[in-house]
């Protein structure tokens, strides 16, 4: 790669779609944390799988695929866990996989080429305009939102009685979340890939919990943690040759070694 | 009347866990429920908060109930970075002036600004009870406050809330154990279990053969000795 190729449209495409994600799982990445939501994210982003199949073998786009099967696995496991039938790690488990299995039958039984590598890794040197403004458009419909709700959600997060009795509908704003969580998992597929969503979620956070005092000032240290790894990881990938995907979380993680020897204050 | 169970039953897997339960609570109560493990304690007062329906029977407020709840277990997640000043704000609508002043009267300052994760238990409980009466409620619902705390916290505790009690129109119902700690304060004494067995005066109560039944007559006998330490000691003040 040429130096004066470092500003071009492929990369900028890729930088802003970057940070668009970068800045939702700054907000979402917090709770996750908070509610140790870690395995859910994971079985959510390995649902997404079976979307793009159903995306691929219908003929319409795999963004909304992605959505649509998500949006109905978290439905059916929020369901399941209320009716406590089993665990929540083993249902967690059984559906993460159910659904990542069938995902790829669907994908092999459909006779199209298609490269797993760019679903499972993600592929964000490839992002096109089009999809640049539905970046855009996601970000600002999940961060309003988030802000919107943002109190009600902490305080549900630190204890759901209490927001009960202050009368705050408390399944609704949880079905809220879960709803912002689909559109970034649906949209993070293309950026770091199936495999290494929930990493975008949870590092910036983790991280950011060693030098933060209030839940605002941890997701805003997040999202910006968050920019930082992509922008550098991006350049990185291009300037070594290594995959994006894997280099972002790769950035993500040395950022979390170095504050954590720095700062280490809680363990999250 | 602030509200009022109207023979409410609560059926959970074949189990009746409450069973045409009664109670009425007035301004300026303080009614204390005793009860075994498994009593419906809990239960009862989620109803009462409306987090459930009872399968029979109804709840009435009145219209200008306020009430506020401090649940049973409160644990803060190391994982949220939040000071008690922020999480006394957290939803409501209060100035920090305003904080300043309640924390000075309930004697928190100190603990304002350190991190919720940082508190002591019964630190925590007071937090709790603090941002619980930012609205003005005139009803303070608690759940075995002092169920995380040693004896000298609950001391403390209690004397907090007797300070409450006695300085704000409000009304108190609470679930514990420490009969013999709020023996002085409290009005009330429901037993529990399941239906309720037995409920009056403190004094009076420990005598009722239905209390006797239910807690033992170790228990009995220890709470209306504490009963009678305590008249003694007033008597005594009275005499000097």
């Amino acid at each position: 790669m040429k130096v004066e190729k470092v500003f071009d449209s492929f990369i900028i495409n890729a930088l802003i779609g970057g940070i668009c994600v970068s800045i939702i799982a700054g907000g979402l990445g917090c709770f996750v944390v908070w509610k140790k939501m870690a395995y859910f994210g994971d079985s959510l982003s390995h649902s997404s799988l079976l979307g793009i199949a159903i995306g691929i073998v219908l003929g319409f786009n795999s963004t909304i695929g992605t959505f649509l099967v998500c949006i109905v696995f978290a439905t059916l496991l929020t369901y399941l866990q209320n009716k406590k039938i089993l665990s929540n790690d083993t249902l967690l488990g059984i559906l993460a996989h159910a659904s990542l299995s069938i995902g790829i039958i669907a994908i092999s039984l459909s006779n199209q080429y298609v490269n797993l590598d760019a679903y499972l890794f993600g592929d964000i040197l490839t992002v096109t305009d089009n999809e640049v403004v539905w970046f855009v458009l996601s970000t600002i419909l999940v961060i309003s939102t988030l802000f919107f709700i943002w109190e009600k959600l902490v305080l549900m997060t630190i204890n759901e009685s209490v927001a009960k009795a202050e009368n705050i509908n408390t399944f609704l704003i949880q079905s809220i979340f879960l709803t912002l969580l689909v559109i970034f998992v649906a949209t993070c597929v293309k950026v770091v890939g199936i495999l290494l969503i929930t990493s975008m979620l949870i590092i910036p956070a983790a991280t950011a919990r060693q030098i933060s005092s209030s839940p605002g000032s941890m997701a805003l240290v997040s999202g910006l943690l968050g920019i930082l790894s992509i922008i550098i990881g991006v350049y990185l990938s291009i300037f070594v040759d290594i995959p994006t995907g894997p280099s972002i979380i790769f950035t993500l993680t040395l950022f979390f070694i170095i504050v954590l020897s720095i700062f280490r204050k809680q363990t999250s | 009347m602030l509200i009022k169970a109207e023979n409410i039953s609560v059926v959970r897997n074949n189990k009746e866990i409450l069973k045409n339960i009664d109670l009425t609570i007035n301004p300026r109560d303080f009614i204390t429920i005793l009860g075994p493990n498994g009593a419906g304690k809990s239960m009862l007062l989620k109803c009462l908060l409306e987090f459930f329906s009872p399968d029979k029977g109804k709840i009435i407020k009145s219209d200008d109930l306020k009430v506020s709840y401090t649940p049973q277990d409160f644990v803060i997640d190391k994982s949220i970075p939040i000071t008690s000043m922020d999480f006394i704000m957290l939803n409501k609508n209060i100035k920090k002036d305003e904080i300043n002043n309640i924390s000075k009267e309930f004697n928190i300052s100190e603990i304002l600004n350190k991190q919720l994760s940082h508190l002591s238990g019964g630190e925590l409980q007071k937090i709790l009870i603090t941002r619980s009466l930012i609205d003005n409620p005139n009803l303070l619902i608690l759940d075995e406050p002092t169920q995380n705390l040693d004896v000298s916290g609950q001391l403390s505790f209690y004397k907090f809330l007797d300070k409450i009690y006695a300085e704000r129109e409000i009304s108190i119902l609470m679930v514990s154990h420490d009969l013999h700690m709020v023996i002085s304060t409290t009005k009330k004494v429901i037993c529990l279990s399941n239906h309720i067995c037995c409920s009056g005066e403190p004094s009076s109560i420990t005598k009722d053969p239905e209390f006797i039944n239910l807690f033992g007559h170790d228990f009995a006998d220890m709470m209306s000795l504490y009963k009678h330490d305590l008249k003694h000691n007033h008597e005594g003040r009275e005499s000097v």
